[in-house]
């Protein structure tokens, strides 16, 4: 499902000017990343996407659906949202529960909120611990819980607040997994994240924001080499772009795999001069 | 300053130890990068370092675990949290939530030190200006971000001078810039007033740059220790759910080396 945002502006009632004029469209199974730092509008942007916030002014339209035509409810059958802090969403007993309360909300029949449950708490790899109190889960799998919970609602949007933080290697490999199942099922996904080595390695388009604007958007390899625009918006490169450029070394490589090619391919062109 | 020898710890009503045979000596002004997967013991570690193992977490201990040379179970607490300052992993945890501005928030250790205002007020100046939050004095810790709470808890602690600093992931909800702050800040106080940081992070590349010294932990033991190069480049590091830096993988395959960079320099140097 696509999303489109047209001319929105958001003040909060203290009176910050959070969003100055966004004009954006997000097409069908997209992955996409947000980047820029604290307070740049990244949240206030995507609370926009499923009703928790309201535009000051201009449109936001999920599919077919203007959202100010729609309840925060409606809204959440289409658009599903990992908070950054899982202890937002999280208030069940058991982790069965807590993921299965969505679905179960939605209208969903026992059988069917059954097998979705089970299936969100594999995908989370936390399928053994299904009884468990969500609060005997420390922070890093309780975010993970919380995804799980927002996978079982079905929806063909999902906005992730910050996966990774907090995550080891472990944790960030399942958040890997995952989005990529997610990606190849069609779903429409936008995250905002700080790690770059991550939204480098997953994300096909990427949107910059600073001081509640759209400072630079576009293919993730683009983005990435637009050192002068990103500087401005204090987003660092991710490691790997960040040493092809100390080493004075051609194009914008994004995984391992891209920087041993071009770094190879680089070498062999400066012996042969 | 500190040290553990196979220490060994529970936590009340475990069976399995969260640290198992631990020996770690700690010493003055040193600057002590923690890692390890979740669960590996990182946060007990910290506990225990900064003497919240034993004093406030019950349980369980086997082994020596000594401040200054005297056992830690025997130290005055008051005395202790004189010189010890502990970051929580979750800022909520350390924000008091008895107070309306940050500025307050702050003060609240402070008060139970018995300094002059102007003496408080210059220490919160300082802890303010250090974690870059000049602009929150104001507000209420309540309105402000994650990552601003997180900084506002490392300010608190900042405020009260210990001599040994223990933080627990601090930058986990901060952004480059931010972490870079306290980094940068950390390591300002470790050069000029020679405190000791002794700090449990996920962000290799980080702790590769400011650390002196790098401890890796898997299953609550102590699975090895050194310079951050010679330990965040090991493969160990994959076995153990660390993970390492992009330098290293990159460096990986493409050289036969006894010592794979970890950070962007190392890596340049290698490369080039």
């Amino acid at each position: 499902m696509n999303l489109r945002v047209e001319g929105v502006s958001f003040r909060y009632p203290s009176g910050v000017l959070a969003l100055d004029g966004i004009d954006l469209a997000i097409p069908s199974g997209q992955l996409l990343a947000i980047l820029g730092e604290n307070g740049a509008g990244k949240t206030t942007l995507v609370k926009l996407f499923n009703g928790l916030l309201r535009p000051s002014q201009g449109k936001v339209y999920i599919g077919d659906w203007d959202s100010a035509e729609h309840t925060t409810a409606a809204l959440a059958r289409r658009v599903g949202f990992l908070f950054q802090n899982p202890d937002d969403q999280l208030f069940e007993r058991t982790l069965a529960r807590e993921v299965g309360y969505g679905p179960r909300n939605l209208g969903a029949s026992e059988a069917e909120v059954k097998r979705r449950v089970a299936r969100a708490l594999k995908l989370v790899g936390l399928h053994d611990m299904a009884d468990a109190h969500p609060y005997d889960l420390p922070q890093p799998q309780r975010k993970l819980l919380a995804l799980a919970a927002t996978i079982a609602m079905d929806t063909p949007i999902l906005v992730l607040d910050e996966p990774t933080i907090g995550q080891d290697e472990v944790g960030r490999g399942a958040i890997s997994r995952i989005l990529t199942d997610l990606h190849r099922m069609g779903r429409t996904l936008i995250m905002i994240s700080h790690d770059m080595d991550f939204c480098a390695e997953h994300a096909q388009r990427m949107l910059v924001m600073l001081n509640g604007k759209i400072h630079v958007e576009g293919t993730t390899e683009d983005v990435m080499g637009q050192t002068k625009k990103l500087d401005e918006a204090e987003v660092a490169p991710p490691q790997l772009v960040r040493l092809a450029q100390a080493l004075k070394m051609p194009g914008t490589p994004l995984t391992v795999d891209d920087f041993v090619d071009e770094y190879k391919q680089w070498r062999k062109k400066k012996k042969s001069k | 300053m500190i040290e553990l020898k196979k220490f060994s710890y529970w936590y009340p009503g475990t069976e399995q130890s969260a640290l198992d045979r631990v020996s770690l000596s700690i010493a003055e002004g040193e600057f002590i990068g923690i890692v390890g997967a979740n669960g590996a013991g990182k946060s007990t570690l910290c506990y225990a370092l900064s003497g919240f193992v034993p004093h406030f977490y019950n349980g369980e201990t086997e082994g020596q675990h000594t401040f200054n040379g005297q056992d830690m179970a025997s130290l005055d607490l008051g005395q202790l949290a004189g010189q010890v300052g502990l970051v929580f992993q979750n800022p909520f945890n350390q924000i008091s939530g008895a107070r309306f501005t940050v500025r307050e928030e702050i003060a609240f250790g402070l008060e139970n030190l018995g300094l002059p205002q102007n003496e408080m007020r210059a220490r919160i100046d300082e802890a303010l200006e250090l974690v870059n939050i000049q602009d929150l004095a104001e507000r209420s810790p309540f309105s402000v971000s994650g990552g601003q709470q997180q900084r506002i808890a490392i300010a608190s602690i900042l405020a009260m001078q210990p001599r040994v600093l223990v933080l627990d992931e601090p930058t986990s909800q901060l952004d480059p810039d931010g972490t870079r702050d306290v980094f940068t800040a950390l390591s300002k106080l470790v050069s000029t007033r020679k405190i000791t940081v002794i700090l449990a992070e996920h962000k290799l590349e980080w702790l590769a740059t400011f650390c002196d010294r790098v401890v890796a932990l898997g299953g609550g033991k102590l699975r090895a220790e050194g310079s951050p190069q010679a330990v965040l480049s090991s493969e160990q590091m994959l076995r153990l759910g660390v993970g390492r830096t992009q330098y290293s993988e990159a460096a990986a395959r493409l050289l036969r080396t006894k010592q794979l960079p970890v950070t962007l320099e190392q890596a340049r140097k290698a490369l080039k």
